[in-house]
């Protein structure tokens, strides 16, 4: 007879803790063949207000700590993945139905994107901060700073790779996110919060709620404390226009949807630029 | 009944020093073909730790070859995120290791173990925790959509900070994708020896780093072999001429890390406690041992005396004495070679008419030793103005007007670093613009970061190491036309 | 031109005062708390730990100054600060006991001469009430019998500017203390800025403290080491400028030997030995001096303590 298993119960992931809906709603996620995996917690308004406080409050550390700090909190987030490659593997093909093979490609290149990502920690603010000749006795410099609580929707299929290339950017950058991860797809999100809630990174960095899109992020898209949308994994078009206009109530930065990008090439910059903020400043040159 | 602070030594258990060590080439440690070995001792207590190969013709033959063939069949045909992926384990292993590396650092070169501890060694795990992430970033480094290694670099460090200097030369070198061979200096080999084991645990490809310990002569000969496509050299101004002319003519891609004379300018409005302790700071940490030393201190005339007095009223509370003592603030010096220059160039000092002052120090019997000097009424003319000691000794000068502090702070071959205090933002500015060295502190000093790039002006070298400027050094960035 | 005043302070009107605060020289934080971070670092290890220990308990000023005091509870606390560790009586007694002020005449009783009575007065620990209140408030401790009187300064007053409503404030209750020593608390959390602290240890000197305090214990932050490391410093400067050495006492915030040991360490980096007295350090404290009675006890018999060995008042 083969060992009985003990099975997880797939709960939300706000401020560190993993909570139930307070909704006490769950939804049934299959597998790719359409059997039951599990019940995975469904995430309601009052969970998303309560993953904001948690964001804000989160973000004034996290935006503080030293970009060298927030890199090697980031590096450390691959160790705890890389020990966790199978078990990601496995949630890839399960949920997915992908082979093996392109299974594990897609986790090898999530984790790897999450490096390339914690090196961009103590750099991206050489690249793409600068100081300015300006036309008189002034020392001007631009430099980037975290626009502060993003909500991000990830794509719906890439459920761990496209997830990854959604949340590293925004928190590289020293944002605190609140994302939505795939919900047909939604393990690996859940066992990316495990390996976020046993690293380095502060309760509250990440929030992921699962759950539908359509009914939690429109109270994100008008939330005031929420300052700018990642609407990457959107693949109705109306929807992501509705949210735009939503946001436009707070005049929120929004990042438009992505649903046809292909995951596996490399990034550029685009997406660390989305959630900083240039601050310039002038300084007078006098004796 | 007074503080009087008991002996706090950090435990030597913590570090195996075996008795005699050959040099690191293509991943294993050799015997030297030259059969020649060296002594490295502890300068706090001249006793013996270990004897390390000297490296002849052949080893460094050996050692360029294993780098080349490494570039060739590895290092340069790797994706940059693998190469990125070794370099963070080496992060992650000096970090791991980081108590051991301190205490040998300390052991070797004679400084306080709480300088290696607290500075020298989170430094070396910092540089190449920030150059792994640009191993696989380089086009977006502005060097161009894919800009190339160089091949082999041939490096040569000095021994004032042994393992933080090894850090400043490799970590850039391999994240660009070139092949190195290192010499540490021959007083202070030992944790390069160490960076040797911890390659290995990193499993490292064979023949990327390579470490080949000796003398002048070795480092010559390193410098000077023609498969080396780059040369980096930190250290005398002397040797650093030496080493520009002998690379003339060739393809050999050169940056030169020199000698300094830094003024440490002090304003009537600067915050005078932080003021000393950055006075203190820049002269006395790591004994003098810097090339960006802040040792010649120039006061506003106006407040010149009250800070003589407030300086040497801090220097009493300095603790000299083993630098294993987690309570001590002056280290030894690191050579009876070293002792001797500084006792030279202090005797000039009071021939030429200085006036000197040292707290009440007590000196240990074994060692090298200097206590911490300070000579006032000195002036530009004088030699202990105008030549770099590298030892615990102050010149103190005057000025009246920011023009004047400019203008003397400039008066000298050398460029490297100028510290500013005061409380006026705008002045800050203003000098910073107009001193000519490649390091400005303001309202501090001695600061080191790997994201900041350091290097001098004029006869204090060129190219600078750290940054995004520091990663020029190790690629191709001139136009093909 | 100087750095430091050295000319005595006439001028003690409101733009006298800011003149003279304002010509103070400037504090870098990050090189302070850098220097801070230093002294920290020292390894305080054997013979200098152990009286280090005895030193800091000497020190303390224990303290209760909640809501719900009571005579009983004071006098648990007093019986504790005279004999510390009831196992050992190698132990040396607290400074002080510190109390509200109509509790001083309890816990005067419990003490007799043997240690000081310190009274917080001028309505602590805010401040806020007007000055015949505060006057009557020390009068008061003082004719109960307190030696020591723990003032707070006008905060909302130095914030505005008001330099000489503080002075004044100070000199006045300085008056009728009488024979009884006066601890400034400057509040060094709710002036914020290390430019503010130099300036108010420098006005309550001016004004006549014996000493000048961190903090009531009652905001956070309260008492750090960079804060103290300036305070210090300006107490040096002070002796300097006129001889007489005002006492620092450190409050609120400090918890384990381990602080309060770093905190000798600034002392005597700073001010020097003659400083390493309760006549001018102090500790305002209540849950560390037990951490300082554990780390003798461990001392003493070469493991680890635990709370069942010291009392808990």
């Amino acid at each position: 007879m083969s060992r009985v298993d003990v099975r997880k119960t797939h709960k939300l992931f706000i401020g560190g803790a993993f909570p139930r809906s307070e909704s006490g709603r769950t939804y049934e996620v299959n597998d790719a063949k359409g059997e039951f995996i599990a019940n995975v917690a469904q995430a309601s308004r009052k969970d998303a207000r309560d993953a904001v406080l948690a964001g804000r409050a989160a973000f004034a550390k996290w935006s503080t700590a030293t970009a060298y700090n927030r890199g090697q909190v980031l590096y450390r987030i691959a160790e705890v993945m890389e020990g966790r490659r199978d078990q990601f593997i496995a949630e890839i093909e399960q949920g997915e139905g992908l082979s093996t093979k392109k299974a594990a490609a897609a986790v090898d290149a999530a984790i790897d994107r999450w490096v390339w990502y914690a090196g961009w920690a103590d750099k991206y603010a050489q690249a793409i901060g600068n100081t300015n000749p300006v036309a008189g006795p002034f020392f001007n410099f631009s430099t980037p700073e975290p626009t502060g609580v993003v909500a991000a929707v990830a794509p719906q299929d890439h459920s761990i790779l496209g997830l990854v290339s959604v949340i590293a950017p925004i928190i590289t950058t020293g944002n605190a996110v609140i994302v939505m991860p795939s919900p047909s797809a939604p393990i690996p999100a859940i066992t990316l919060a495990e390996c976020l809630a046993t690293s380095d990174v502060p309760g509250g960095v990440v929030n992921i709620l699962t759950g539908a899109p359509a009914e939690v992020m429109p109270w994100l898209a008008e939330h005031a404390d929420v300052n700018a949308l990642d609407l990457t994994g959107i693949v109705d078009e109306s929807v992501a226009a509705e949210l735009e206009r939503q946001a436009a109530g707070t005049v929120k930065r929004v990042q438009a949807p992505r649903s046809g990008a292909d995951w596996m090439s490399p990034p550029s910059l685009d997406r660390m630029r989305s959630f900083v903020e240039t601050k310039t400043v002038w300084l007078p040159v006098g004796i | 009944m007074t503080f009087e602070y008991a002996p706090a030594p950090e435990s030597r258990s913590v570090v195996d020093i075996d008795s005699s060590y050959g040099l690191f080439i293509n991943g294993e440690f050799v015997e030297p073909a030259s059969n020649t070995f060296l002594k490295t001792i502890n300068p706090a207590t001249e006793e013996v730790l270990s004897e390390v190969a000297e490296a002849g013709k052949a080893d460094v033959d050996a050692a360029v070859q294993a780098a080349r063939k490494a570039y060739n069949k590895t290092w340069s045909k790797m994706a940059g995120k693998d190469r990125a992926k070794y370099i963070f384990r080496i992060a992650r292993l000096i970090q791991e290791r980081s108590r051991e590396l301190a205490v040998l650092e300390t052991l070797d070169n004679g400084k306080p173990i709480r300088e290696s501890r607290d500075v020298d060694i989170p430094l070396v795990a910092a540089h190449f925790f920030y150059h792994a992430g640009w191993a696989d970033k380089l086009e977006f480094a502005g060097y161009g959509p894919d800009p190339k290694s160089l091949g082999v670099a041939a490096q040569v460090i000095p021994w004032n900070f042994p393992l933080l200097m090894l850090a400043w030369k490799i970590a850039p070198a391999l994240a660009c994708g070139n092949t190195v061979v290192l010499k540490p200096a021959e007083t202070t080999p030992l944790t390069a020896l160490a960076f040797a084991d911890i390659c290995q645990q990193a499993d490292l490809p064979p023949g990327v780093v390579n470490i080949i310990t000796g003398a002048g002569e070795t480092g010559r000969m390193l410098v000077e072999h023609p498969d080396v496509n780059k040369v980096a050299f930190t250290g005398s101004t002397e040797v650093g001429k030496a080493i520009q002319r002998a690379v003339a003519g060739t393809d050999k891609k050169l940056t030169l890390e020199l000698g300094g004379k830094a003024a440490n300018i002090v304003f009537d409005d600067a915050p005078v406690d932080q003021a000393i302790e950055g006075i203190v700071n820049g002269i006395y940490f790591n004994q003098g041992h810097v090339c960006c030393a802040g040792s010649r201190l120039l006061l506003q005339e106006s407040i010149a005396e009250e800070v003589i007095d407030a300086l040497k009223r801090r220097l009493g509370t300095l603790r000299l004495g083993d630098p294993l003592d987690k309570n001590t603030d002056i280290g030894a010096i690191n050579s009876r070679m070293q002792l001797n220059k500084i006792e030279e160039l202090t005797k000039s000092g009071e021939d030429e008419g200085a006036e000197r002052w040292s707290p009440n120090c007590p000196i240990p019997d074994k060692g090298f030793w200097f206590p911490p000097t300070v000579f006032t009424n000195v002036t530009q003319a004088h030699r202990i103005a105008r030549e770099e000691i590298f030892g615990p000794v102050l010149s103190v000068l005057t000025f009246r007007t920011p023009e004047e502090a400019v203008e003397k702070a400039n008066n000298t071959p050398f460029g490297l670093s100028t510290g500013i205090w005061t409380d006026k933002g705008s002045r800050i500015l203003w000098m910073a613009n107009k001193v000519r060295s490649g390091i400005v502190w303001a309202n501090t000093f001695n600061r080191f970061d790997p994201t900041s790039p350091f290097g001098g002006y004029k006869e204090s070298g060129f190219g600078r190491e750290g940054g995004v400027q520091g990663l020029g050094a190790y690629l191709h960035v001139e136009d093909p036309s | 031109m100087s750095l430091l005043p050295t000319r005595p302070l006439t001028d003690t009107s409101n733009a006298g005062l800011k003149a003279y605060l304002h010509g103070l020289p400037g504090v870098d934080a990050v090189g302070l708390e850098a220097r801070a971070a230093t002294l920290a670092t020292r390894s305080i290890k054997n013979e200098s730990k152990a009286w280090a220990i005895d030193t800091a308990i000497s020190m303390v000023d224990l303290t209760t100054l909640e809501g719900m005091d009571t005579p009983g509870k004071v006098k648990a606390m007093c019986a504790k600060a005279l004999h510390p560790d009831p196992t050992d009586n190698t132990c040396p007694s607290v400074a002080a006991v510190c109390v509200y002020g109509d509790l001083v005449t309890t816990a005067r009783e419990a003490v007799g001469d043997r240690i000081h009575v310190a009274a917080v007065a001028t309505a602590f620990p805010s401040g806020r009430a007007s000055m015949d209140v505060k006057l009557l408030d020390t009068k008061q401790a003082v004719a109960d019998g307190a030696d020591e009187i723990d003032m707070v300064i006008d905060r909302g007053a130095f914030l505005s500017g008001n330099y000489s409503k503080v002075y004044d404030e100070i000199a006045a209750i300085k008056e009728v203390c009488g024979d009884a020593h006066l601890k400034v608390i400057l509040e060094t959390g709710e002036l914020k800025t290390y430019d503010n602290v130099r300036r108010a240890s420098w006005l309550a000197m001016e004004a006549g403290a014996d000493f000048i305090k961190t903090s009531t214990g009652k905001v956070t932050p309260a008492a750090t080491l960079p804060v103290t490391l300036l305070m210090l410093e300006a107490v040096r400067d002070f002796e300097t400028k006129t001889g007489t050495k005002i006492g620092v006492k450190a409050a609120g915030g400090i918890k384990t030997s381990k602080d309060a040991i770093r905190y000798l360490v600034v002392v005597n980096e700073t001010v020097g030995e003659a400083w390493l007295t309760p006549d001018l350090f102090r500790f305002g404290a209540s849950s560390l001096l037990n951490d300082l009675l554990l780390q003798r006890q461990r001392m003493r018999d070469g493991h680890y303590s635990g709370p069942d060995y010291v009392t808990i008042d």
